[in-house]
């Protein structure tokens, strides 16, 4: 049976119990003149930090280490979030990539900025546009630096644009990357069958609309084939197509954005491109535009003249998202696994993760768990509700999700998207064997077994976790609610008398 | 066909027999003309030992310098311990997710509380959040902050600023109605009071101050810039380089409302422009701590009543508020923040102050010879950290000098002024050598 560790660790500021003086790395020191010092009226006072040996430090953190989940660890099926598994390769990347300064003359850096070349140059035939830039740190950036490039565009053109339209299944940044850009959103409500609804969109359209986010296949893992239409139907009211491609494995190697229609379209390369999601980041995104919005990108972009690799900026770049290249160390991580599946595996990519999808739904299907449109194929994920479950259990999507910790899998997206009552949002990916693919849904299945039998112990769940589950309403109280250890003192000092208001 | 990271290429026939559908049906939703026809122009796959040979490749054409450059501009080169390397790798970390589900989560949750921890000592603030991008990320958000708060779109910045952290500011908020306004420097590089005083009044949103600013000096006069800003209730925000706060007065102390910064300097490599790290810190206000944007871990207890952390305030984020929240940001630097978390608590109370006198100590031993040895001259004459700017009669000929020698100098400010950055990777011999070349051209 699956247990996870449990250890009593303190805080890193309570493990010196002496208050001797320990330090856990050696400073080198030159011999040279010391007559210098910062002025008295800038010095600092005393800062309280732990004073540690390194092997207590490594003690600590390994500790904690086993205290956590990886896709090294086991299956972690969270839709929208592609937990593929990250070959080890990718770790020799980083010779070409860590020591090297993001200003240093180009002329050191040739090499570098080759991989940074061929990899822009790979992106833009997976996804079908004429130019990409890897300036963007993640996906939220890349979006808002899109909305950022419709807005420059519109406002060349002298024409005054102040709605992003919004699918209603987008993921939550779509609308918060649209609003940062200084755009009113407008939400389009999906059909019966899950899609975006054309008849609709075509009403909502007007001069006012400056562009419309979407992703495809959308949240829900389905296909939008009406792609074609949609494109129509936005470009011929000067609109502009932006594709959240956060998430391109359910497509990759069998069409591409460029070819859809779409004008601009970011990419995570933590997601579908193999960088490992370290825990919430750091990623890597790519920002790629078609025809006259390539103009418009965020620089650097890495340009080939007379066999010589240089940073450029296009015409009419909107700037800098980042303050420097981009997070060039997570590209050369993707360099490596575009070039480790060659052209060959990539074109597997959708066809293994859709399969692996389509399996679990195979699986899954006499369970009461509930699927829209259930004769649609999905691509990369699913989204199941468990409503009805709920209703005749109590148990909820939560619930399951927490039962699944407790047999030794992560948990799917849970409550996303919005649109789907006790939603939970499934990608296995195409890194998960079909043995353990088996095992994920028997272990579903007998959740839902259990949910009928005894929802109780389900609600109770996850006990085989380091701990159980978590007071919210405390961790989030005015009067409770505790960010550091700075607040864990102010607290004791003032006897608990400190509400965040 | 079969592949190291794909366990079911071998099988996908026997599995689509076993769901009784074919491969086209999986995809009967894609429209036929859409559909990628032929073949995509990318390599052949590689094994692992190609791909090796292949970087190796690469890393010939770089250049291997002498010595790691003397250059900064908002990074710097620093020598990052194995510890740092090796938990940053541990897998159990740096492939797991943003901790959704805090039971099984509880490792990363309680490194990244020890990170928001420390670094809250460190900036003397009480709230810090588990990071932005960057430095110019993490100065475009709190002024995007300041502005939710207040409504008033008047931003006043330091001439002297970090010209990459305008830049990013610039397109973050442009679209938003934000005018920037600059404040001149005085003789010594530091802000001058009487210009800032013309400039601040009731329609500013925020200021802004780097400390150090971009040319490396210190502003000596941030109380009063405070107090000024306060009675106007302009929202302060300062921006820090953490590893200068082993010296000098921390944000915190003067009382600012928001902190930024780049964990980059505390155990970060310079990986050719990312990914580093955003420091973003507010007080204990809650004005300020709802208008925040990204993810905050604090800690709670479970059922058992034993002690646990967990995602906290989360009603701020784009999931929940959508079009509402107080930014797009999702992934973030979090395995970044850790690297900070691992390398201050190794250095400890006495080695974060170690390393900051010996960087100040080098960085001034390099300043002075090159004004003595060739009467070089520096353009603002206030004290500094780490990084300093002197004059040169032609700094494409010093460059391409130092670079003949394999030693790559500071950055190009014009083409009579170089930003150099001396750190404790920077030795005495090192620092000797750059100074001879410069002499030779001189
Ligand atoms: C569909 C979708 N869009 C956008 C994003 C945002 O990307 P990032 O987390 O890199 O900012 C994500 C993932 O978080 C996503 O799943």
């Amino acid at each position: 049976m699956w247990r996870q560790a449990l250890w009593d660790e303190p805080l890193i500021f309570e493990i010196n119990k002496t208050g001797s003086s320990r330090q856990g790395i050696m400073i080198p020191k030159e011999d040279i003149e010391d007559d210098v010092s910062i002025p008295d009226s800038l010095r600092r006072k005393e800062i309280d930090l732990p004073e540690l040996t390194e092997n207590e430090v490594v003690r600590h953190f390994v500790r904690l280490s086993q205290m956590n989940y990886g896709v090294d660890t086991g299956m972690m099926p969270l839709g929208s979030c592609t937990m593929k598994y990250n070959p080890k390769s990718e770790e020799l990347a980083q010779t070409i990539t860590e020591d090297y300064h993001p200003l240093q003359d180009e002329s050191t850096v040739q090499g570098t900025l080759e991989m940074v070349y061929e990899t822009q140059e790979w992106l833009k035939e997976v996804t079908g546009m004429d130019e990409c830039s890897l300036q963007v740190p993640a996906g939220s950036a890349g979006e808002l630096a899109g909305v950022i490039m419709m807005r420059k565009y519109h406002l060349g053109k002298m024409s005054h644009k102040d709605e992003m339209l919004v699918a209603d299944t987008a993921h939550g940044t779509n609308p918060a990357s649209a609003s940062m850009g200084g755009y009113k959103v407008v939400y389009i409500k999906s059909n019966e069958e899950g899609l975006v609804d054309v008849d609709l969109l075509r009403s909502t359209v007007s001069e006012r609309t400056a562009g419309f986010m979407l992703t495809n296949p959308n949240t829900l893992g389905l296909f939008e084939e009406n792609i074609a239409e949609i494109s129509k139907v936005i470009h011929e009211k000067g609109g502009l197509l932006y594709y959240d491609g956060a998430n391109l494995n359910g497509i990759l190697g069998i069409v591409r954005p460029g070819d859809m229609g779409f004008d601009v379209v970011h990419l995570n390369l933590h997601k579908t491109f193999g960088v490992p999601h370290g825990g919430g980041g750091p990623g890597a995104g790519a920002l790629c535009a078609k025809g006259e919005m390539a103009r418009y990108l965020p620089y650097p972009i890495v340009k080939k003249a007379d066999g010589k690799f240089t940073l450029y900026k296009p015409e009419r770049s909107i700037g800098k998202i980042s303050s420097f290249n981009g997070n060039i160390g997570n590209v050369a991580r993707a360099y490596v696994y575009i070039l480790g599946l060659g052209k060959e595996g990539i074109s597997e990519i959708a066809r293994l993760s859709t399969l692996a999808t389509n399996y679990l739904i195979y699986k899954l299907k006499d369970s009461n768990l509930e699927l829209r449109s259930p004769d649609r194929p999905r691509k990369h994920e699913v989204v199941f509700s468990a409503k009805r479950i709920y209703d005749e259990t109590g148990v909820s999507a939560l619930d399951i999700a927490k039962g699944l910790l407790d047999e030794g899998f992560y948990a799917p997206t849970i409550y996303f998207p919005p649109i789907v009552e006790e939603a939970l949002m499934i990608e296995p990916t195409e890194t998960e064997s079909i043995e353990t693919l088996d095992m994920f849904a028997n272990a579903l299945l007998k959740i839902i077994e259990n949910a009928y039998k005894n929802p109780d112990r389900l609600r109770q769940s996850p006990s085989n976790t380091a701990v159980s589950r978590l007071d919210q309403t405390k961790a989030n109280h005015p009067s409770t609610v505790t960010p550091s250890y700075k607040v864990e003192k102010l607290r004791l000092l003032l006897k608990n008398d400190l509400i965040l208001k | 066909m079969t592949h190291p990271w794909l366990p079911n290429l071998s099988s996908k026939e026997d599995i689509l027999k076993a769901m009784g559908k074919t491969e086209n049906d999986l995809f009967s939703d894609v429209p036929k003309e859409l559909m990628i026809k032929g073949e995509l122009s990318l390599p052949h796959a590689r094994s692992e030992y190609e791909v090796k040979m292949r970087l190796r490749e690469l890393k010939d054409k770089n250049v291997e310098l002498k010595y790691p450059p003397f250059l900064g501009g908002g990074v710097c080169p620093h020598y990052v311990p194995e510890a740092v390397k090796f938990i940053i790798g541990r897998s159990e970390f740096y492939t797991s997710y943003t901790p959704y589900q805090p039971e099984i989560s509880q490792g990363i949750l309680q490194a990244l509380y020890e990170y928001q921890s420390l670094m809250a000592e460190i900036l003397d603030m009480e709230v810090v959040n588990s990071s932005m991008y960057d430095w110019g990320s993490s100065l475009a958000e709190a002024v995007l902050m300041a502005f939710r708060i207040n409504g008033r779109k008047k931003v006043i910045i330091p001439e002297l600023i970090n010209p990459l952290h305008e830049e990013v500011l610039r397109t973050w908020t442009e679209p938003r109605g934000i005018q920037l306004v600059k404040v001149r420097p005085n003789e010594e590089g530091t802000l001058d009071l009487d210009d800032l005083s013309r400039k601040l009044n009731g329609e500013v949103s925020s200021i802004y101050v780097e400390q150090p600013n971009f040319y490396g000096i210190l502003e000596d006069n941030l109380e009063t810039v405070v107090d000024l800003a306060r009675k106007l209730k302009v929202v302060t925000i300062m921006g820090v380089n953490p590893l200068s706060l082993s010296l000098i007065k921390p944000p915190g102390e003067y009382g600012v409302d928001i902190a930024v910064g780049d964990g980059q300097e505390l155990g970060i490599p310079l990986n050719y422009g990312g990914p580093y790290m955003g420091i973003m810190a507010v007080r204990w206000d809650a004005r300020l701590v709802r208008q925040m944007p990204g993810r905050i871990v604090g800690k709670t207890k479970d059922e058992n009543g034993r002690q646990g952390y967990t995602l906290i305030l989360q009603t701020r984020e784009q999931f929940a508020r959508r079009e509402k929240a107080t930014s797009n940001i999702t992934t973030n630097e979090a395995l970044m923040a850790i690297a900070n978390a691992v390398y201050i608590s190794l250095l400890g109370k006495n080695g974060f102050k170690e390393l900051g006198e010996e960087i100040y100590k080098r960085s001034h031993y390099a300043m002075r010879k090159i004004v003595k040895e060739l009467g070089y001259s520096r353009k603002f004459q206030g004290d500094f950290f780490e990084e300093f700017e002197i004059n040169l009669k032609n700094y494409d000929k010093v460059h391409n000098a130092l670079l003949r020698h394999g030693i790559h100098g500071g950055l190009k400010l014009s083409d009579t002024s170089s930003l150099l950055c001396v750190t404790e990777v920077h030795s005495k011999k090192a620092i000797d050598e750059m100074v001879s070349v410069m002499k030779e051209v001189m």
